[in-house]
């Protein structure tokens, strides 16, 4: 397991650092520069794949939990765990990013927008996750609760999304939905999320062999 | 139903003979209102532009403090591992809990409301039906996430903490919906703008009541 294992993670990573290369080195050179925001608009290639990530993770976290909760295979909940990091991770670059982009275009790091504002509380929530994972001593335990919220975390974002929607709204809507934007900035953009989900299955992948050892180290702790 | 009743009536009754809790809360809750009063300066235009969320934080932050309460007494004497050993659905002992709490914060509530008229010199009385409808839906959502997670942190060494830190980010829209009805009802245009909000509050409370309920067993199994 562990040679085929290293073999199928070593393809992925190769796969996703060339597909990284390619697709920044097309969207950050190569792709014309917006024709209205200039050059800041190229952040778009970093940012609209790390949200699109982030989400796509968060999808997981609570697949994870649900397959924990029905079957208690350990497996699902490494899978949850792993992917809440992971999607911690690229919220928090989301949100980075948006920022850098946000200051020269609206003049402020940070708006009260709904979407950013949807993202940051969604930030909160899977750290609230996280932290609650590793206060948790006992592992089933730690399991079962952490599935809980992946599970009530995953249902409040539609509603949190229409409450903040409906309180403000400042944000463009997205422009890869409404079809707004030209093809030329399209391909790069589409190559981009593409590297980044490699990006995320190759550190999903790290994550969870790593979850495996831990979870195998704790057993033999326990035997001993 | 029974049995939902039975603990609700425990939690009630307990709290009903020392009632140290409800008058730490009250007195907590008006402090609250009065802390705000001070940061925000005593201009009265301000005050009143703000005066619903100063209102609904009073709230969230005085139930927060309630649920933390309403299961410290169950950990101390190991007493909720004593409810569990009772047979049958434990589902009833978490819409017990969620009714007893529920009880508790709306009691607080319609207490602080004279309050509140009082220091930001709101004319309630008009308002009434609707402001109570709003606190009468914004906290049955609030409680049935609250319960649910003061169930889940009350054996926890970091609870203090972490209890506020999970619960908050879940309860957002229940903020933002019932200070937007309550603004709305105070100003006297509750029965056109305030409908949207009191729907999606009713949408929250009906699943997170629902989903809460399912994963009250998951949380208490062993």
């Amino acid at each position: 397991m562990a040679r085929g294992g290293s073999r199928l993670m070593l393809v992925l990573g190769l796969a996703a650092a060339a597909a990284l290369l390619v697709g920044l080195y097309t969207g950050l050179v190569r792709a014309p520069a917006d024709a209205v925001q200039g050059e800041v608009q190229r952040i778009m290639y970093l940012h609209v794949p790390t949200v699109l990530v982030a989400y796509l993770a968060f999808t997981v976290v609570f697949v994870g939990s649900v397959g924990y909760l029905l079957t208690r295979r350990e497996g699902w909940d490494i899978l949850a765990h792993a992917s809440a990091e992971l999607g911690v991770l690229f919220t928090a670059l989301t949100i980075a990013a948006g920022a850098i982009w946000g200051k020269p275009t609206w003049g402020a790091w940070w708006t009260w927008d709904a979407r950013i504002t949807t993202t940051a509380i969604l930030l909160l929530i899977y750290l609230g996750y996280l932290m609650l994972r590793a206060a948790v001593e006992d592992q089933t335990r730690g399991a079962r609760y952490a599935a809980v919220v992946g599970i009530l975390g995953f249902l409040d974002i539609p509603i949190i999304h229409k409450s903040v929607e409906w309180w403000r709204t400042l944000h463009q809507p997205s422009s890869l939905a409404r079809g707004a934007i030209d093809p030329v900035l399209l391909f790069p953009l589409w190559l981009n999320i593409t590297a980044f989900a490699l990006l995320y299955a190759f550190l999903l992948a790290q994550r969870m062999e790593l979850g495996r050892l831990e979870a195998e180290l704790t057993r033999r702790r326990l035997e001993e | 139903m029974g049995r939902i009743w039975a603990v609700a009536r425990k939690d009630l009754l307990t709290e009903g003979r020392s009632k140290e809790t409800l008058n730490g809360l009250l007195f907590f809750a008006a402090l609250v209102l009065l802390v705000f009063g001070f940061a925000l300066g005593p201009d009265p235009a301000r005050l009143s532009q703000a005066a619903s969320g100063v209102l609904w934080v009073g709230f969230i932050l005085t139930g927060m403090l309630g649920l933390t309460r309403a299961f410290q007494a169950e950990r101390e004497n190991e007493c909720l591992e004593g409810l569990l050993l009772y047979p049958g659905d434990r589902g009833a002992l978490y819409l017990g809990k969620l009714l007893g709490n529920m009880v508790f914060m709306l009691a607080l509530e319609v207490a602080v409301f004279p309050c509140f008229a009082f220091f930001y010199n709101m004319a309630l009385w008009d308002a009434l039906p609707g402001l109570l409808l709003t606190a009468a839906l914004g906290t049955v959502g609030f409680a049935a996430v609250g319960t649910l997670f003061a169930a889940m942190t009350m054996h926890l060494r970091a609870r203090e903490v972490l209890f506020p830190l999970l619960l908050l980010p879940f309860v957002v829209p229940v903020l933002l919906a019932a200070v937007k009805a309550t603004e709305a009802f105070l100003r006297g245009a509750g029965r056109t703008e305030a409908f949207p909000w009191l729907v999606l509050l009713a949408l929250f409370d009906l699943v997170f009541v629902t989903v809460s309920l399912f994963a009250f067993e998951w949380v208490v199994e062993e």
